[in-house]
C-alpha cells in the first residue's frame, strides 16, 4: 500500500508540473461557458457542467463532474442556491485548491450582481425557495453586462499573460452587447405591460425588464410539479387576467402546459432557457435575439378575449 | 502506511495553526452558521420475527431487523461547515429511542482538508468507510427502508471507525480516485485490539459518462484487520441483557469488494424520470478462537471462515415524485470449526449460538416503491421476505417515512 501512496504522489507531482496552454474553466451552466468563451476567447477551454436541456437545481455531483473539477483552473457558476445540491460536493471531492470557495479561481456569478425576488419568509412551506434570490440572472442583460466586466476582470487576474486579449475581447463583446440591448428593448417594446402565465420563476429577470407581468405560475409552489387542482384554478386566471402566452423552458415537462393552452386557447411557448437550448441560440446574443422574436412574434395571436 | 498517514496528519496540524485573538475582546455573533440539517424517520412495520438471525454469520454493529408495529427509526442531526480556509467539518448523530430509552450514537464526527491541492484530500476523526458503494452514505439516503443483507452481515450495517483517510482524484477526464485509510480496527466487524489501529482500508473508484443520460460508477475494496476480542452476537439497540457471550479471539480479518453503479436519465435531467441499477459483491475471510459462554456453561474452537454475499438492485423513477423499486440479497458462508472443545455446551448448540453453523444461503428479495413531493419528504412501502436459509421465511411490511428540514441536502451519485 506504501508503495502505491508514493506512486501515485510521484505522478500527481508529475502532472501537476506540466503547465497548461490554456485556461481550463468548469462553467456549471452554458450561459457561463458561453459568456467565458466570448471573453476568453482561444485561451480559454470551457465545460459546462449542464446543457440547455437540463434543470441545474436537479443535478448530481457524478464522477465525470468531480473529474472536471478537478483539473479546473476557473469555476464559474450562478450562485443563489442554484447549484447548492452538487457543487458544494463536487469541490469537496475534488481535491482542488484553485476553484475552492475564496480563491480568485471560484466565481459565482449571481453573487455579483443584486438579485430580486429574495424571499422575506424563509420557511419550506412555500416551497423550495432561495434565501439569496431568483438565481437566473443571466436573463437581464444589464446584470449579465456588470458580471461580463467582473469575469473579465478575474480572467486577467488568474491569466496574467494575456490581459490585453481578454481586455480586448471584453471591449467587443460589451459594444455589441450594449447595441444589442437597445435594440431588443426597441424590439420588445410592444410586449410592455402584457400579461404572461410561467412555469417556475425561470424568467423573472426577463420578465421584468420587458415590463411584462406574471399573473400565474404553473407550479403551485417554487420546485413543486404542477397539479391538477392547481392547473384548474389557473383557468380562472386566464378568464380575468388575460394573459397574452404561457412561457416555459423548453426542457422543463410540457403536460401541464398543453394541457392549460388547449383548454383556453392561450399560446404555449417552449422557449430554449440558455444557449444551445435550440440551433438558433449558439450564443448568448442569439439566445435574446430568438427568444424575443419568438416573444414578439406571438404577442398578437390573442385578439379575442377568452369567454 | 501507518506512520506516513500520521506524518501528514501532524504537518496540516502544524500549517494550519496560528493564534487567533480577537483584540477587541468582543465575542461576535454566530453569524457563520454551519449547515445544520435534521433527519426525520418513522415507521409501522408489520414482521414476523425481528430477531436477526443469518446462519453462517456472528453478527455485530446494528445488524438488526425493524420492531414489530410502530418506531421511529435513526433522527439524525447533521452539523457541518467549512471550519476555515483549510477545512470541512461534519458531524453526525443519531437520535435513537427504544425500548423505553434514548440513545445518541456518534455516526461521523470528522474534519477534512481544503487545501492539500494536488487533488489530495485527507480525512481524520470518525467517520464512515470509503469501501463499497453504500458504506459511506447515510441510512436515510438509501433506497430502501432497510441496508443491504451483506452490509449488515458483514460490516453490522456500516463500517464506521476512527482513524485517517487519505484521498487522491486523478487530473484525468475519466473520474479515478484512489484511498486508503488506517482506523482503529476496534469496530465490528474487527475488534478490540491493544494498538488500537489495526485496521486499514484501500479503495478505488473510477466513473464516467456513457453518454449524456447515462453515467457509471465502479469500485473496489479491500479491508483488513487484526484483534484481540470481538464480540459478536448482534444487538439491536438497547438490547436485551442476555447471560450468553460470543467473542472470537485473537482474530484476522480481510474483507475484499466490488462495486458497480448505473444511472440513466433522459438528457440528464433525474427530475421526471430516471434509473439506477447497483450491484456489490464481498468476500470476507476471517479466522480466529470462538468462543461461547451461556451462565456457567461454555464452548470453545478454532474458526476459519469465508464468506460472500452480493445484492443487486434497480430503482426506477416512473414519474415526477414516484419511484418503484427492487432488491434482490443472496449471502454464503462457509465456516470450518476444529479443535472443538466441549465445557458444558454441544457442537450443534455452539454452531447455532455463535452464528458459525451453516445453513441454506441466506437471501432476500425486496420490493418498493415510494413518494417524494420535494427534496425534502419521502413516504415508503416497502415489502421483504428475508429466507435465512434455517427458519421459516420471515416477511416485512415497512412504510417509512423519511423527511430533511433544515440545509438542503448533498445529491451525491
Amino acid at each position: 500500500m506504501k508503495i502505491i501512496l508514493i506512486a501515485i504522489m510521484v505522478n500527481a507531482l508529475w502532472i501537476s508540473s506540466q503547465a497548461a496552454a490554456t485556461m481550463k474553466v468548469f462553467a456549471c451552466e452554458p450561459e457561463w461557458k458561453a459568456l467565458v468563451e466570448a471573453i476568453g476567447g482561444k485561451h480559454v477551454n470551457v465545460y459546462s457542467a449542464t446543457s440547455a436541456f437540463q434543470d441545474p437545481h436537479h443535478i448530481e455531483a457524478r464522477p465525470s463532474l468531480i473529474a472536471k473539477v478537478r483539473q479546473a483552473d476557473l469555476l464559474v457558476c450562478t450562485g443563489a442556491e442554484l447549484e447548492i445540491g452538487w457543487l458544494p460536493l463536487l469541490l469537496r471531492k475534488s481535491g482542488n485548491t484553485t476553484i475552492q470557495q475564496g480563491e480568485p479561481g471560484f466565481f459565482l456569478a449571481a453573487s455579483k450582481v443584486q438579485t430580486i425576488e429574495i424571499p422575506t419568509k424563509l420557511d419550506r412551506s412555500q416551497g423550495d425557495v432561495h434565501a439569496s434570490g431568483n438565481p437566473h440572472v443571466h436573463w437581464d442583460p444589464y446584470r449579465l453586462l456588470t458580471i461580463a466586466q467582473l469575469l473579465n476582470q478575474r480572467l486577467q487576474k488568474i491569466d496574467p499573460q494575456h490581459t490585453v486579449d481578454y481586455a480586448a475581447q471584453y471591449e467587443k463583446f460589451s459594444a455589441n452587447w450594449q447595441s444589442a440591448t437597445q435594440r431588443w428593448e426597441a424590439e420588445a417594446s410592444v410586449l410592455r405591460g402584457k400579461k404572461v402565465i410561467v412555469y417556475h420563476k425561470n424568467w423573472s429577470y426577463l420578465l421584468k425588464w420587458l415590463g411584462i407581468e406574471v399573473v400565474g405560475d404553473l407550479e403551485p409552489k417554487p420546485g413543486i410539479p404542477p397539479t391538477s387542482s392547481h392547473l384548474a384554478s389557473l383557468i380562472n386566471v386566464v378568464k380575468t387576467e388575460q394573459p397574452a402566452f404561457i412561457l416555459m423552458a423548453n426542457y422543463q415537462d410540457d403536460k401541464g402546459a398543453q394541457w392549460l393552452s388547449q383548454r383556453t386557447g392561450v399560446p404555449l411557448l417552449e422557449l430554449p432557457f440558455t444557449v444551445d437550448g435550440n440551433p438558433e441560440s449558439d450564443r448568448l446574443d442569439t439566445l435574446y435575439d430568438d427568444v424575443l422574436s419568438t416573444l414578439t412574434n406571438h404577442h398578437y395571436f390573442i385578439e379575442e378575449p377568452v369567454k | 502506511m501507518k506512520f506516513f498517514a500520521f506524518t501528514i496528519g501532524l504537518s496540516i496540524a502544524a500549517l494550519s495553526y496560528n493564534v487567533n485573538a480577537d483584540a477587541t475582546g468582543k465575542i461576535p455573533k454566530n453569524v457563520f452558521s454551519p449547515n445544520i440539517s435534521l433527519i426525520l424517520d418513522g415507521r409501522y412495520t408489520d414482521i414476523d420475527n425481528s430477531e436477526l438471525a443469518l446462519p453462517g454469520f456472528q453478527l455485530g454493529g446494528e445488524a438488526g431487523l425493524s420492531d414489530n408495529g410502530f418506531s421511529t427509526g435513526h433522527n439524525e442531526l447533521n452539523i457541518s461547515a467549512n471550519i476555515d480556509d483549510k477545512f470541512y467539518g461534519s458531524m453526525n448523530a443519531a437520535i435513537i429511542y427504544e425500548n423505553g430509552a434514548t440513545e445518541i450514537e456518534l455516526e461521523e464526527a470528522y474534519i477534512e482538508t481544503l487545501k492539500l491541492g494536488s487533488g489530495f484530500t485527507i480525512k481524520g476523526g470518525r467517520f464512515f468507510s470509503g469501501i463499497g458503494y453504500l458504506n459511506d452514505i447515510h441510512d436515510h439516503a438509501h433506497d430502501f427502508a432497510d441496508r443491504p443483507l451483506v452490509y449488515d452481515a458483514m460490516f453490522g450495517g456500516h463500517l464506521a471507525d476512527t482513524g485517517l483517510q487519505t484521498r487522491w482524484v486523478a487530473p484525468s477526464d475519466t473520474y479515478l480516485s484512489i484511498g486508503a485509510e488506517i482506523t482503529s480496527g476496534a469496530e465490528f466487524p474487527s475488534g478490540e485490539n491493544t494498538d488500537n489501529s489495526n485496521g486499514s482500508a484501500f479503495f478505488i473508484k473510477t466513473g464516467g459518462d456513457f453518454n449524456v443520460s447515462s453515467s457509471w460508477l465502479l469500485g473496489a475494496s479491500y479491508y483488513q484487520s487484526k484483534f484481540d476480542t470481538r464480540e459478536g452476537g448482534g444487538h439491536s439497540h438497547g438490547g436485551d441483557a442476555a447471560a450468553a457471550d460470543n467473542e472470537l479471539l485473537n482474530g484476522d480479518i480481510d474483507v475484499q469488494g466490488i462495486d458497480f453503479v448505473y444511472k440513466w436519465a433522459p438528457n440528464g435531467n433525474p427530475k421526471n424520470t430516471n434509473f439506477k441499477l447497483q450491484a456489490e459483491y464481498f468476500v470476507r475471510t476471517e479466522n480466529g478462537t470462538a468462543e461461547f459462554t451461556e451462565d456457567t456453561n461454555s464452548a470453545e474452537a478454532t474458526y476459519s471462515g469465508k464468506q460472500k454475499g452480493f445484492y443487486v438492485q434497480g430503482v426506477y423513477q416512473f414519474m415526477p415524485a414516484w419511484r418503484f423499486g427492487l432488491r434482490y440479497d443472496r449471502l454464503q458462508a462457509d465456516n470450518q470449526i476444529t479443535s472443538f472443545v466441549d465445557s458444558g455446551i454441544d457442537e450443534d448448540e455452539f454452531l447455532e449460538e455463535s452464528g458459525f453453523g451453516t445453513a441454506n444461503d441466506p437471501n432476500r428479495k425486496t420490493v418498493m416503491i415510494d413518494y417524494s413531493p420535494s427534496h425534502f419528504s419521502r413516504i415508503r412501502l416497502q415489502s421483504t421476505q428475508l429466507d435465512n436459509g434455517r427458519d421459516p421465511k420471515n416477511n416485512m411490511i415497512i412504510l417509512q417515512y423519511t423527511m430533511s428540514l433544515g440545509a438542503h441536502s448533498a445529491h451525491a451519485f
